[in-house]
């Protein structure tokens, strides 16, 4: 059994004066670098009537610049040689470039001309409003199973709008968003007091230090919003939702299950982390022992922590899952009775010293490989920071992961509570051969 | 500097896209550092495995990919091969599944196998401490798999299941209809297998595809990792000295060249979305015109700032993706367009892509795109290579292709010596309307009149 490493991040913090947080990850291995800007606002700041804006914004942040006409973002990042995207969360919205180091200039001033003065124009958010359109189409309308369980879960298991919405949006919202709404978003939710920039791979830290001075220290500073609280009370029952889905072949469900707040409980968290592992990673894991190969109940079966299939990515209330695809002839509810007999005997007699070791060793690899990849390193460490003030974070899973004990394993599947969590199910309602009409 | 309080006095989005000062000059790119070479050994061992060990140093890993040649004529032969890769790794003799399982975890380590109609596929990592674990359950799995008949009829059931699920796809029925339109009825055309084919088969006839097919002459296998190249290809002659056979990997067919032609319009009832999928000759990473077809396809539609996904996406709005790529096979290449879009603005979107293969001809690419596009190559190259996982893919790619470690590190070389003339040229004769074919999956009774009007669309 090998003793449980993490990957060392050696970083270094500092706060320009328009309050952007910069933090520099520095890495000779490779002679690339990586730049990300994490902005603090998601699907949960969007205000009713405006479903999916932040998305939508996300890629308007592309669409030009005061230095730079539209198309002149994509082609200095990939003629630079380098690669580019955005992702927009529940709490944050990230950009990033991954540049020969060479380029580490040219995204630092990339990345702020567009913090300082993007370009939003009604042509521009037309064209993106079709974009976004043609992408939920491709990912949802088009597709079985589109949106489970990340858009058709939350609105079961939680009831405040900014919990429960579609981050996606609906095409009637998508459609009606003006491009003074635009602004009014970006001067409130892009302030630099609101964002943190991450640099990480190959540069000296000095000479980054001061190119981003250079290129940030002008962003006009804005006060950054005051975030509020998207708390709201765990379920008092179970709560039931079917969805009808004319593309799915087979009967599925999603379960879930609120978890402690990683901002004052990452101890709890994490034991939620940890107790998805035990529950259905790798083929020894107790659900694919059990529903899989034994009583052969489903298909598949898999657990974790976050809507996104990540930990870590979001703030209080975040959202513990278990999917399964079954079929047809086998019962939602005997599936169910399964999962709680499982998770029951967890919660009564713990789980095994090897069991928590198998997990911590499948976290370290894991993480080792995210972190391998500069993108996926420089993106965790901007979120961690972000989120949780730490950036450190992103690298200390597999250590927390390895400190959870076996109590702590049963405590968080005592709170796997059948009375207090949302069961989500998909029934396949399509006729032989038939595709459904559009849903919007 | 003054703070702007957002609450009192909101910004005009014109207000907003101005400063003071105006737009500012983009900086010129640095100097480049060239990476490290990594340490390498590319050898045979003694039972015809082609071993190619890389040392990349930064996260205590090891990155494994075993691919073996796969192929076979009969039409059952997916159905057992898809089986026989589903159990390969769920027991032997000495282990049970969980066995296997538990034995890979405790090293940190993960293994998994899949089969196209080309290969089989094993992908492997661990800690760099649980390698010989991780040689061992491969070894273990490789010689003695056991295929236990419950094992193969559970996974059976599954894989009706996921056959079910894969073919509600909307891209597994556009890779398809596209692979039949350009193939026939090639092997390569039977990705999936039938269900009723499933059904039919036994466990021994998944044992004796194993013992027959999954054999190290022909095959390779890329290690690359946080060790010396020389201990990763002794331990792994050490590990696989059992795995013998007198047989040699079974390599696919040759497939008939792509030629152009009418694309067909496949019916999908109600279809919000068409999938659009086209295809055309191209030429392997061993032919001297490579490097120019791989700049002429960068700027057709190879990355996001090409002329496809400029035109289509951010100029028409039509799609959220237009790609082409260079999809490689045993014997050569393909070319392959795809791009998905709404119903109503299908026919539109197949006129632009149209539109923009005849612009590679009579408007070639600019010294300014051809500049970007090699630029591009070669960065995103260098980003691909800085990483275990990504340095191994590639590796088993160029070894496949024929190629070594030593064309990979000359590729920046080769694409610097391209001129445009080339790029022209490889342009006019890959890239050309006249050479593409392919198919539109959507809704036909929506699609069929405008496509049918457009022409060159073969409607049902």
């Amino acid at each position: 059994m090998p003793r449980i490493t993490a990957p060392e991040l050696d970083l270094r913090r500092l706060t320009l004066d328009n309050g952007l947080r910069v933090v520099l990850a520095p890495d000779t291995s490779a002679p690339v670098v990586a730049v990300a800007a994490h902005y603090d606002v998601g699907f949960r700041s969007e205000p009713v009537g405006r479903t999916g804006f932040a998305h939508l914004f996300e890629h308007l942040m592309f669409q030009g610049s005061e230095s730079l006409p539209k198309l002149a973002h994509f082609r200095h990042v990939q003629g630079s040689g380098g690669t580019f995207n955005g992702s927009t969360h529940f709490d944050y919205t990230d950009y990033f470039e991954v540049l020969p180091s060479a380029a580490l200039e040219r995204a630092l001033f990339l990345e702020a001309d567009r913090m300082r003065a993007p370009t939003i124009s009604e042509e521009n958010l037309r064209n993106q409003v079709d974009v976004v359109k043609e992408e939920i189409r491709l990912n949802v309308l088009n597709r079985p199973y589109g949106g489970f369980p990340w858009i058709l879960l939350p609105p079961v298991l939680y009831d405040t709008f900014a919990n429960a919405h579609n981050g996606y949006g609906d095409f009637v919202d998508l459609e009606e968003a003006t491009v003074e709404d635009c602004a009014a978003f970006f001067d409130s939710y892009y302030a630099p007091a609101n964002a943190v920039l991450t640099v990480a791979g190959d540069f000296e830290v000095d000479a980054a230090i001061a190119l981003v001075h250079k290129h940030f220290d002008d962003v006009p500073a804005r006060p950054a919003p005051k975030r509020p609280s998207f708390a709201e009370p765990a379920p008092t029952s179970e709560k039931r939702a079917d969805h009808q889905d004319r593309l799915a072949p087979l009967p599925a469900f999603a379960v879930g299950y609120r978890v402690p707040d990683p901002g004052t409980d990452l101890a709890g968290y994490t034991a939620r982390v940890a107790l998805a592992s035990v529950l259905t990673d790798g083929d020894a894991a107790r659900l694919r022992q059990r529903m899989i190969y034994r009583d052969e109940l489903v298909t598949d079966v898999s657990a974790g922590v976050g809507l996104f299939g990540m930990p870590y990515d979001a703030r209080d209330p975040d959202t513990m899952t278990i999917t399964a695809v079954h079929l047809p002839d086998v019962g939602t509810d005997s599936v169910l009775a399964v999962v709680d007999e499982e998770v029951a005997r967890v919660a009564r007699d713990g789980v095994s010293g090897d069991e928590l070791r198998r997990t911590a060793a499948r976290w370290s690899a894991t993480m080792f490989r995210d972190h391998d990849r500069l993108a996926t390193r420089t993106r965790a460490i901007g979120a961690c920071e972000l989120l949780y003030g730490r950036g450190e974070l992103a690298a200390e899973l597999p250590t927390m992961i390895a400190a959870v004990t076996t109590e702590q394993v049963a405590e968080a599947a005592a709170e796997l509570r059948p009375d207090s969590r949302a069961v989500l199910t998909i029934t396949p309602s399509g006729e032989d051969g038939q595709a459904p009409g559009d849903a919007a | 500097m003054t703070a702007i309080d957002s609450q009192q006095t909101p910004r005009t989005a014109a207000q907003i896209g101005r400063t003071e000062l105006g737009p500012r000059p983009l900086p010129p790119l640095g100097r480049q550092r060239d990476g490290r070479a990594p340490a390498h050994v590319d050898t045979v061992l003694d039972n015809g495995l082609r071993v190619v060990a890389v040392r990349k140093p930064g996260v205590p890993m090891v990155e494994l990919r075993l691919r073996v040649p796969f192929s076979g004529s009969h039409r059952t032969h997916p159905a057992r091969s898809e089986l026989m890769a589903a159990t390969l790794l769920a027991g032997t003799a000495r282990r049970d599944r969980e066995a296997v399982d538990i034995d890979l975890a405790r090293a940190g380590a993960d293994l998994g196998a899949s089969v196209d109609p080309e290969r089989l596929v094993i992908t492997g990592n661990a800690l760099v401490s649980g390698l010989p674990v991780l040689l061992d359950v491969l070894a273990d799995s490789l010689t003695g798999a056991a295929h236990r008949a419950d094992e193969v009829r559970m996974e059976k059931e599954r894989l009706v299941a996921h056959l079910a699920m894969a073919r509600s796809q909307p891209r597994t029925i556009a890779h398809e209809a596209l692979q039949k339109r350009r193939y026939g009825n090639h092997p390569i055309t039977r990705e999936l297998p039938e269900p009723q084919d499933v059904e039919a088969v036994t466990p021994a006839a998944v044992r004796s595809l194993q013992r027959k097919g999954v054999v190290p002459r022909g095959s390779v296998l890329v290690l690359v990792g946080d060790l010396p190249p020389q201990q990763a290809v002794d331990a792994l002659a050490g590990a696989l000295a059992g795995w013998t056979s007198d047989r040699e990997a079974v390599r696919l067919p040759p497939l008939p060249r792509v030629t152009g032609g009418d694309v067909l319009l496949v019916h999908r009832p109600g279809a919000v979305q068409s999938q659009i999928r086209l295809s055309a000759h191209a030429v392997p990473r061993t032919d001297p015109r490579y490097p120019a077809l791989q700049l002429a396809n960068l700027v057709f539609g190879g990355y996001f700032s090409a002329r496809l996904p400029e035109n289509i996406r951010e100029d028409k709005g039509f799609t959220y993706g237009a790609h082409s790529f260079l999809e490689f096979n045993t014997h050569g290449a393909a070319l392959v367009i795809d791009t998905d879009t709404a119903t109503d603005v299908t026919a539109a979107a197949l006129w632009e892509t149209r539109h923009e293969l005849g612009r590679m001809v009579v408007s070639p690419p600019t010294q300014e795109e051809f500049e970007a596009a090699r630029r591009y190559a070669v960065g995103s190259l260098g980003i691909a290579l800085s990483s275990q996982a990504g340095l191994a893919s590639s590796v088993l790619a160029i070894v496949v292709a024929g190629l070594d470690l030593e064309w990979l590190r000359g590729h920046p070389a080769r694409l610097a010596a391209v001129t445009r003339d080339q790029v022209v040229a490889a342009a006019a004769e890959f890239l050309a309307p006249s050479a593409v074919t392919g198919v539109v999956v959507g809704d036909a009774d929506v699609l069929s009149a405008p496509m049918a009007a457009l022409g060159g669309v073969e409607v049902p």
